[in-house]
């Protein structure tokens, strides 16, 4: 019998997915006894009309990592979603937008702005920016249309499985390309990683005190945490109570507090309001001038508490307010 | 056309314990107070979950009143500081997102303060007025592309 064949691709991403699947070291082998490799972008060479050509069925499973900012980033994945059976959103920025889903924060006229004109390094005296069609010297020219805002890859195409982490550690890749390979796959839609809270396996949870009250916040810029102690009640901002768990809590071991790549537990309806509500009740005030500073010691709870998940929030980005007239 | 006077949408989380009877007590001696609140009566204060607050406004609120007792008497004892404290958290929040910061609020009202539960609904309901609708759903769907 033919091996599974496997596609991965990327869209609004950084490469650190692709380096998670090199590092599974000696382990890739094994899965390339296993299965044959349709489409890899980053390492291998393949066109749009190879792809095309597939029949239906011809890939099992497309893993896709990042978010989608591009119109040619969704003409690829629905593609993908068409010609194969599975689809797995591989990575925080597929599964929950990510760290360019932060980009929601601001608008496309904004980043264009930036990007072309105010940038202090940027030369553009005539004012140019890309355009979707140009034509230069008798050629019709193309550009995908970069969309006004940032999705996950499940406002897209419909998505099977979920591998979280940014990236994914390799021990929950290999689970998953081997759930796959056996035919023994959870409920359609499950995120393949553990359910309990990153608090429940944490190296520093004897710490947690009974009944924690947290301090004002202090930044890592310029304060290092007790190696020993748990993050938050040493008043550094860790996301392991509402963050799942399974990680291999790569950050802890490094003396940094979880920045929750891994997304929410199951049971939370908005990934940020949940950690909010979570640290924000055992602030160290109990009037409400301490309860306001208390607030005000975390300089930038958006970007915090949603670091990994904005377009994945109950509000879903920002809304600028109406210039004032 | 002229445009039609928009009322606000203001929904209340009240306190089983103290706002929501001082609301009661507010309709049983027949106080006047706009009738643009919703009142969503919750076992206490602390029970406000941001998620809450969160979805009123994505479902078409234009602001959000928390009520609970005053700290201090609490019939859980503290639930009321645990709403105290995410509150202004949860405010700056949501400034960020772009929910102007006068369209939450947080109040304690008591069984027996029925006169200011009036005048705080009042008052919210000017102040939410003067700031005009959110229409929050629909000013994201605006930034946002439709696939």
């Amino acid at each position: 019998m033919a091996k599974p064949k496997v596609a991965f691709y990327w869209c609004a991403s950084c490469g650190g997915c692709e380096e998670a699947v090199v590092d599974l070291h000696e382990a890739v082998l094994k899965v390339l006894e296993a299965v044959d490799i349709a489409l890899w972008p980053v390492a291998l060479d393949f066109k749009l009309k190879d792809v095309q050509a597939w029949e239906p069925g011809e890939v099992t499973v497309a893993f896709i990592n990042g978010a989608v900012r591009l119109s040619e980033q969704a003409m690829w994945v629905k593609l993908l979603r068409e010609k194969c059976p599975l689809v797995v959103a591989f990575g925080s920025c597929a599964h929950l937008g990510g760290i360019p889903g932060l980009a929601n924060f601001t608008t496309r006229e904004e980043i264009f702005a930036n990007k072309y004109h105010r940038s202090p390094t940027v030369d553009n005296p005539d004012g140019i920016v890309p355009q979707e069609k140009t034509n230069v010297d008798g050629y019709d020219l193309e550009l995908p249309k970069f969309w006004k805002d940032v999705k996950r890859l499940d406002e897209v195409i419909d998505v099977d499985y979920y591998l979280p982490g940014c990236a994914p550690p390799p021990n929950l890749i290999a689970d998953a390309v081997m759930a796959i390979l056996e035919g023994k796959l959870p409920p359609k839609g499950s995120v393949l990683a553990p359910e309990k809270a990153l608090c429940e396996t944490c190296s520093r949870n004897d710490t947690k005190p009974d009944d924690m009250t947290i301090p004002a916040f202090k930044r890592l810029a310029t304060s290092t945490p007790d190696p020993e102690k748990c993050f938050l009640a040493d008043g550094f901002l860790c996301m392991g109570p509402a963050t799942r768990g399974g990680c291999g809590e790569r950050c802890i071991n490094g003396n940094m507090p979880c920045r929750g790549c891994f997304g929410p537990t199951p049971d939370a309806l908005d990934p940020g309001l949940k950690i909010l509500s979570a640290v924000a009740s055992r602030g160290e005030a109990d009037t409400e001038e301490t309860a306001q500073a208390f607030a005000d010691s975390l300089a930038d709870p958006l970007g915090t508490f949603y670091r990994f998940s904005l377009p994945s929030s109950m509000l879903k980005r920002r809304v600028s307010k109406e210039p004032s007239s | 056309m002229a445009e039609e006077q928009f009322e606000p949408k203001i929904v209340g989380f009240l306190c089983r314990w103290c706002s929501y009877t001082g609301a009661d007590l507010a309709g049983t001696s027949r106080m006047q107070y706009p009738p643009n609140l919703v009142a969503i009566r919750v076992m206490c204060s602390g029970r406000v979950d941001p998620t809450f607050v969160a979805k009123a406004l994505n479902d078409g609120a234009d602001g959000v009143l928390i009520a609970g007792c005053h700290p201090g008497d609490c019939h859980y004892s503290e639930g009321n500081y645990k709403a105290m404290r995410r509150f202004p958290m949860l405010r700056n929040l949501l400034e960020q997102f772009g929910v102007d910061r006068g369209r939450i609020r947080l109040e304690w009202i008591s069984a027996s303060e029925g006169k200011r539960f009036a005048e705080v609904v009042t008052e919210f309901t000017e102040q939410i007025r003067a700031l005009g609708p959110l229409r929050w759903k629909e000013s994201v769907a605006a930034l946002c592309e439709t696939t």
